[in-house]
């Protein structure tokens, strides 16, 4: 394995295999919660941490319990990856939310509904679903995965929200107000990023 | 209440068309976004999310005068994933080749809003066969659209229907081409813009 494996692991979690534009994961919330930066890039903050904590907790459910093998010669449990790590998100879900309102009311007050709905957010149980997929090599390419991945989420994310705020001051369609166009704008900002695809460090 | 009645008749098709879970109440747009570069996935997609959001709303509806009130997400995600992994293997076994294509995004439905949205909404207050009536109007909402666009991107990026040539040789002599673009992830999101502004410029009452 090359020494800068982890840091291209990195930057292409950011760029290459963004969570929004290259897998659309995590959109519902994308779109609900992406009406001013402050509140995305609070929720940002939000799935960071969330993945930050559950990739690794379910890379290692994953390979000391679940794979075959992983805990007597014959058994494979990996039908219950489901399960399993919807069940550690969710929790986890639950302790984030618990920590927030402890320290700080006014981001748990803007928050508000959405962050339940991290533990339906597809960017975390996705990631979860890749880093099975993948067969990363170890706890460390799992959590900088996780980290480029909520990075990337972030920077989706912020930056719909400053443009939809500029957008407030256009003049679009009637029909297309709302929704409509963010979804275009959403799949412009997909073709820009396409740009970083092939990228190598 | 019998079977069919008005009400029951309302909950199976507003959310075909004019309540469409996808496109209107912006619910389990991921899925419906990574799935459609060809219309089998789609297809199957839309037919999985259909079966698991119908029987998912039964059983909770069934269980929700006993499930206590703080902790009903994970008895909800419970429920969800279970009949997710009875899917998933279900398609390994039987139709492999659609299930490697759909690859994560069969495990995504558990994560799918639609689901949980309408588990929350509508199950958790209402009878079973109501919620078994609105979980399959509401699955049948996402799989229309999942075809729509799904058919539009695969007639377009690759000239096919379901894996068939639909555009003839001759045309292709006369110098049309596919277009690749189509196939892209980005289009998906386009497609579903446009289908967006059509359904609310012949429904005006939906305008924001």
């Amino acid at each position: 394995m090359e020494d800068n494996n982890l840091l291209s692991l990195f930057v292409k979690s950011i760029f290459v295999d963004n969570m929004i534009f290259a897998y659309f994961l995590g959109m519902c919330s994308y779109l609900a919660v992406s009406k001013n930066v402050k509140t995305a890039f609070g929720l940002g903050i939000a799935v960071i941490f969330v993945l930050l904590i559950t990739l690794p907790v379910n890379y290692l459910l994953e390979n000391f319990l679940l794979k075959s093998g992983a805990i007597a010669a014959d058994i494979d449990l990996s039908f219950l990856s489901f399960i399993l790590f919807i069940a550690v998100i969710a929790a986890i879900v639950q302790l984030v939310e618990m920590i927030v309102e402890r320290f700080s009311p006014s981001l748990y007050a803007s928050l508000g509904i959405f962050l339940p709905l991290i533990a339906v957010n597809c960017a975390i149980m996705g990631a979860s679903l890749f880093m099975q997929q993948r067969e990363f090599k170890g706890v460390g390419e799992a959590t900088v995965y996780a980290l480029g991945s909520g990075i990337g989420w972030l920077i989706a994310i912020v930056c719909l929200a400053a443009i939809r705020e500029k957008m407030a001051y256009s003049n679009v369609p009637k029909p297309l107000r709302g929704l409509g166009i963010t979804f275009i704008t959403v799949g412009l900002m997909a073709l820009a990023f396409m740009c970083f695809s092939g990228l190598k460090i | 209440m019998s079977l069919f009645s008005k009400e029951n008749r309302e909950t199976f098709f507003s959310p075909l068309w004019k309540n469409n879970p996808v496109t209107m109440q912006v619910l389990g747009i991921c899925s419906a976004l990574a799935v459609t570069a060809k219309l089998e996935p789609a297809l199957v997609m839309g037919l999985s999310v259909t079966i698991i959001v119908a029987v998912a709303n039964l059983v909770i509806s069934l269980l929700r005068n006993t499930i206590p009130n703080r902790i009903r997400i994970i008895v909800q995600l419970v429920v969800v994933a279970a009949l997710v992994t009875i899917v998933s293997e279900f398609l390994k076994a039987f139709a492999y080749d659609v299930s490697v294509e759909l690859s994560v995004f069969i495990g995504l439905i558990i994560t799918n809003c639609i689901l949980m949205g309408r588990l929350e909404a509508f199950a958790m207050a209402n009878g079973p066969w109501a919620s078994f009536l609105d979980g399959l109007g509401n699955g049948f909402g996402y799989a229309t659209i999942l075809v729509i666009v799904a058919a539009i991107r695969e007639f377009l990026g690759s000239g096919t229907l379901l894996g068939k040539e639909i555009i003839g040789k001759e045309i292709y002599e006369l110098g049309y081409m596919n277009n690749g673009l189509m196939l892209l992830a980005p289009m998906a999101l386009i497609i579903l813009g446009c289908i967006i502004w059509f359904q609310r410029a012949k429904n005006p009452e939906l305008n924001d």
